[in-house]
């Protein structure tokens, strides 16, 4: 039987049950920004907890607008994004985190510049999809989600599904000269 | 008409740009193509101009490196170097923990294919060491370009992306 997508539903953090804790966040070049994360069971524990922990680290880390596992030092397809209040946002999802997320439809491919903490001293220009549709499911109740964006928040679930995938912003600069010293930091 | 290939480069300091535009200015020689950069605090320039002889370009920089803090070279070379696209145009990112040999073994890779790099930018910040490069290959040959990247990668402990160049245009 094919899982029927649905929307967020209103899920917040709050539905984890546990609290989160604040992880250390790695930085390229450790080697498990670069290895791409198996699949993981959402409803255990452990996943669950490490949804909580991805939510609190990327609460309390300023201008951080999404988090992977990997950036906590665990090879996993598990990633929190909250753009809410960000000047580039359009279509806004609120806190949300989606266990093993596929991109399904991909269109409108726009130019951008692209930080990540995980690169604290570089940024790029990332050509992604503005318009997006990405399926995945949500830690602890595993309910399917299909999640249909556009704009900062697509840009944003692009790069932290490649996070999961064991890819940086790096690995899709347009060219020679679109690597950038970091100049300003939140 | 002289055509000219000038470096110069040195500790970086407001004006380097002004002051070697400006002397070329003067001689009449004619800015082509260049690239002008700061590289860890040193600003460094790679130009080519057309005009004058490389004797009277010389002796215009001479002042500007009689401090001892900038080095000028001029060359007279063929006129015209243009060339025609030798294949496909892709963008290698090449990133990991900084190591002798890096760029060495990569480009080595796309040369024994048949690649001609075009424009290559390197960044070390930490020990994070990062390759850009945009290389021309022959037509048909990323794939296995790909995997023979992926391989001295491996041997070299970095990760790399070979993806096609983007051919937008607005």
């Amino acid at each position: 039987m094919t899982a029927e997508y649905v929307g967020l539903g209103g899920w917040t953090p709050e539905a984890l049950g546990v609290p989160g804790e604040v992880r250390p966040v790695v930085a390229a070049p450790d080697p498990v920004l670069s290895r791409p994360g198996p699949e993981v069971d959402p409803t255990s524990a452990e996943v669950v907890r490490l949804a909580a922990d991805l939510v609190a680290t990327m609460r309390v880390s300023p201008g951080c607008v999404g988090l992977a596992a990997p950036q906590v030092g665990v090879s996993a397809q598990v990633f929190a994004v909250d753009i809410t209040g960000h000047p580039k946002a359009v279509t806004v999802h609120g806190t949300f985190v989606l266990c093993n997320a596929k991109v399904v439809e991909a269109s409108r491919w726009k130019a951008g510049r692209e930080g990540c903490m995980s690169v604290p001293d570089l940024t790029g220009d990332v050509k992604r999809a503005s318009r997006l549709v990405v399926e995945g499911v949500l830690p602890g109740s595993g309910a399917p989600v299909r999640l249909v964006t556009d704009g900062f928040e697509a840009r944003a679930l692009q790069h932290e599904i490649d996070h999961c995938a064991g890819l940086l912003f790096l690995d899709r600069v347009a060219g020679a000269h679109a690597v950038y010293q970091r100049k300003v930091y939140l | 008409m002289n055509e000219l290939a000038i470096t110069v480069i040195g500790r970086d300091r407001p004006g380097i740009v002004a002051d070697v535009a400006e002397a070329l200015a003067r001689l009449g020689a004619n800015l082509t193509d260049s690239t002008m950069t700061r590289l860890r605090g040193h600003f460094a320039m790679t130009l080519i101009c057309v005009g004058p002889a490389a004797a009277e370009v010389e002796a215009a920089l001479a002042p500007l490196a009689a401090d001892g803090q900038l080095l000028a070279t001029v060359r007279a070379v063929t006129p015209d170097g243009r060339t025609a696209p030798a294949g496909e145009p892709y963008v290698m990112a090449v990133h990991g923990a900084d190591r002798m040999g890096i760029v060495a073994a990569m480009t080595r890779v796309l040369a024994d294919s048949g690649g001609n790099v075009t424009d290559l930018s390197t960044r070390l910040t930490g020990s994070l060491y990062v390759v850009v490069a945009e290389v021309e290959l022959p037509p048909g040959s990323s794939d296995e370009v790909a995997g023979r990247l992926a391989r001295t990668a491996a041997e070299l402990g970095v990760g790399v992306s070979l993806r096609p160049a983007d051919p937008d245009l607005l």
